[in-house]
């Protein structure tokens, strides 16, 4: 199939207006934001050498932080104030989406908006600040006779700078809940969709261009006092943040939310549940590639309705337990823990998720290694590859102080590439995932945990407080419970991480309800 | 003096840090009179001249503007009611000629047709074509020409006063004596009381009434160039024997009859 005939433009592009229209509402609300705080703050300290330094050091500090890490910062942050304003004054607010988001990116914009704002005001020959003195000026007239359109073209550049950082940046508020043009990016690279990676990033630059673009054109007409030129650019601009939001605001409220986490087996998941409620006559809209930290918050205060979380997860994160127990009694009593937040927990899907020792079947047998146990024999000749957070992972820990496993070597890898890495032999073992579709795909092998040394991960399906008594919504869910076992789980995986048309969540998806209601 | 005073400076000092920019100085102005102050760099001349206007604060003594002490004025308002023209123009770059010029008047709120008709007026003064450089920005004027506006941006507002911070330094020779002469002019014609510093004792001898020499933030000696002539002091001397000794030399140098 050629790239430009791929039905996968016109799924993309089915979302458009919807991740458009987000992505340039929290981006235009931020800048708006960054550039109130930072033009005053600008102005203020522009002879004032002490605060300067501390504000500019403040920002720069602000621009090391990642642009991931520092929208992640931001949703226990607010949280944490949403929780204190509810002590405090019985008014809470979402912590989760448009918010964090918006004020992650603000703070983001504000180094170059500053910097260039303090540089231009400062760049200012001190004999013209002394002429506008000189004949009469009040400081503020000086401010915006004289320094002001003189500091302009390096301000502007500073204001250019942080449209194009802020709509770029905007892609990464995708797992904290604010739906952006990342949603493509996000939920591309996890299922090896490369035509909505492409497409998301296509269409977050040209944005990014077409603002940056519309904003030279007000400084120059600014600059040559063409009111001609700056207003077609601020006409430019209010065209493109109604014609972006527009479509979005005549939509009705989207009813029930479904969350999903940043991997293929949760967006499948997700677009099946949707399908599901949709079926039963609710309303549904799927949320996608949420932070797996930001999720379960965003199901506790009510802002997704219902995802699909792992036990062993919620055991270890939520609970801050490290003792193990067997899959159905630890399900039980996570269940009672959650009730006590008002979070219903429905009921397991039927496959487990868990980390486990991953190895080629061949070698695996060549060795005479079926269990971690009998790995560890070997492991000292060995190296072990696992994803970003596997070996600070209280699993690794246990993994360690069960079997020993003194490897060779130990490395990080992305998830998606690490089976193949296994596959060929580049690492010897891996912390890989036991729904995932690739064992099946390069024939491996889940090694044995005879020590029970990491917990059991059950796909459980949970309710946001506010749906505890929903039954409709229950029983439109009842028919999925239990009826996912591992190998039919593993398959789904394995066809969402093909690259075609039939690969997308939504198909796999019914693909899976296929087998599902033929059982 | 017989006529009113329009600046006295009493005993005013003025420090920085340590040094004394301007060292418990006493001048009288009289009201029509030009006074050129000339002075090396480092000598306080400067200084000395933006105490006038409060562009800066002294921090002894006393300066009185038409009778006022400058410190019961609001600076804004005086800095309006003074001519001030900066060394090498100071001309905002953005604004067109017409709107460097017409400034102060905007400032104080006069209407746009009276401002208008000013400049037009004003750069017929200075000996600008307006219907040329009007509309020009500052850019795209010679030296001299920049100069001349600065000079119609100073007396826009109907000062009596006019205060010139090295005006012409900047120039070549021959545009730099046209536009003292120029000046000298106006300065008679409208009946203004001119402040100029100048390192330049030819320059001050050709145009001021009267000279006020300055030397590290001490003014030295004042009064006409034949006063000035019968002083003791040797720094003095020294300045106005230079432009004699020169013209002696050039009378050597250059032949007494023909183009020069």
């Amino acid at each position: 199939m050629s790239l430009f005939t791929d039905p996968r433009w016109g799924e993309a592009l089915g979302h458009l207006p919807d991740y458009l229209g987000n992505h340039v509402r929290v981006s235009l609300a931020a800048l708006a934001l960054g550039l109130a705080v930072s033009l005053p703050l600008a102005i203020l300290t522009r002879n004032r050498p002490a605060p300067r330094g501390i504000l500019l050091a403040f920002a720069s500090i602000v621009q090391t932080v990642p642009g991931l890490a520092l929208l992640a910062l931001f949703y226990p942050l607010l949280l944490l104030a949403a929780s204190v304003t509810l002590a405090w004054f019985g008014v809470s607010f979402s912590a989760f989406g448009f918010l964090p988001a918006m004020l992650a990116l603000a703070l983001y914009s504000m180094l170059p908006v500053l910097r260039n704002g303090i540089t231009g005001l400062n760049g200012i020959d001190p004999a013209l600040i002394e002429a506008a003195k000189g004949v009469g000026m009040t400081a503020r007239q000086s401010l915006l006779i004289v320094e002001l359109p003189l500091a302009l073209p390096v301000m502007m550049a500073g204001i250019r700078t942080a449209a194009v950082w802020v709509i770029g940046t905007a892609t990464l508020s995708t797992p904290i809940g604010q739906t952006s043009l990342g949603n493509y990016i996000f939920a591309g690279l996890q299922t090896q969709n490369w035509v909505f990676v492409l497409f998301g990033c296509l269409a977050s630059a040209l944005l990014a261009l077409a603002v940056d673009q519309l904003l030279g054109l007000i400084e120059n007409g600014l600059r040559h006092r063409s009111p001609l030129r700056s207003g077609l650019g601020a006409i430019g601009i209010a065209a493109l943040v109604a014609a972006t939001l527009v479509p979005t605001m005549g939509r009705p409220s989207s009813g029930y939310v479904v969350g999903a986490k940043t991997f293929a087996e949760q967006y499948v998941l997700s677009a099946l549940m949707r399908d599901r409620l949709q079926a039963a006559g609710l309303s549904a809209t799927a949320r996608s590639g949420l932070g797996s930290s930001v999720i379960f918050q965003a199901l506790k205060a009510g802002d997704i309705d219902l995802y699909v979380d792992y036990s062993g997860t919620l055991w270890a994160n939520q609970l801050h337990r490290t003792d193990i127990k067997p899959r159905a009694e630890l399900v039980a009593e996570l269940k009672t823990a959650l009730a006590k937040d008002n979070i219903t927990l429905l009921g397991e899907l039927g496959f487990e998720n868990a980390y486990a020792l991953v190895m080629p079947r061949r070698r695996a047998e060549a060795l005479g290694i079926r269990t971690i146990a009998d790995l560890s024999g070997h492991a000292s000749t060995l190296s072990i590859a696992g994803d970003y957070e596997f070996f600070s992972r209280p699993e690794w820990a246990a993994l360690q102080k069960a079997y020993g496993l003194p490897f060779r070597a130990q490395r990080q890898m992305q998830p998606d590439f690490m089976y193949a890495a296994v596959a060929s032999g580049e690492v010897d073992v891996i912390a890989g995932y036991t729904s995932d579709g690739l064992i099946a795909k390069y024939d491996l092998v889940t090694l044995d945990d005879p020590r029970h040394a990491i917990p059991p991960y059950d796909a459980i399906l949970l309710l946001a407080p506010k749906r505890a008594g929903d039954e409709r919504l229950k029983a439109a869910l009842q028919p999925l419970l239990g009826k996912i076992d591992i190998a039919i789980m593993r398959e789904a995986n394995l066809r969402a991480s093909g690259n075609d048309a039939n690969s997308s969540p939504d198909a796999v998806a019914r693909w899976l309800w296929e087998q599902i209601a033929r059982r | 003096m017989p006529s009113k005073l329009a600046i006295s400076y009493q005993e005013v000092t003025k420090r920085f840090g340590f040094l004394a920019a301007v060292d418990d100085v006493s001048l009288d102005i009289a009201e029509g009179e030009f006074l050129a102050i000339v002075g090396g760099s480092g000598s306080g001349k400067t200084t000395l001249l933006r105490l006038t206007n409060r562009l800066i604060e002294a921090d002894g003594g006393t300066v009185m503007v038409e009778g006022e002490d400058v410190r019961s004025v609001d600076p804004v308002a005086l800095r309006r009611r003074i001519g001030y023209v900066f060394q090498s123009g100071g001309l905002f770059p953005h604004l067109s000629v017409a709107d460097n010029i017409g400034i102060t008047p905007k400032l104080l709120g006069e209407p746009a047709v009276a401002i208008a008709g000013r400049i037009d007026e004003l750069l017929e003064l200075v000996q600008l074509d307006g219907a040329s450089h009007r509309d020009r920005l500052p850019e795209a004027l010679s030296g001299g020409q920049r100069q001349r506006v600065g000079v119609a941006r100073a007396l826009a507002a109907k000062p009596r006063i006019v205060l010139m911070d090295e005006p012409f330094g900047a120039l070549d020779p021959l545009t730099r004596d046209a536009l003292g002469e120029d000046y000298r002019a106006l300065h008679r014609k409208l009946g203004l009381t001119t402040v100029m510093i100048t390192h330049d004792m030819t320059e001050a001898i050709l145009l001021a009434d009267r000279i006020a020499v300055m030397r590290g933030g001490r003014l030295l000696a004042q009064g006409t160039p034949a006063e000035l002539s019968s002083s003791s002091d040797d720094y003095v001397l020294e300045l106005l024997s230079t432009p004699r000794r020169q013209v002696g030399r050039l009378n050597v140098l250059l032949p007494q009859s023909g183009a020069a």
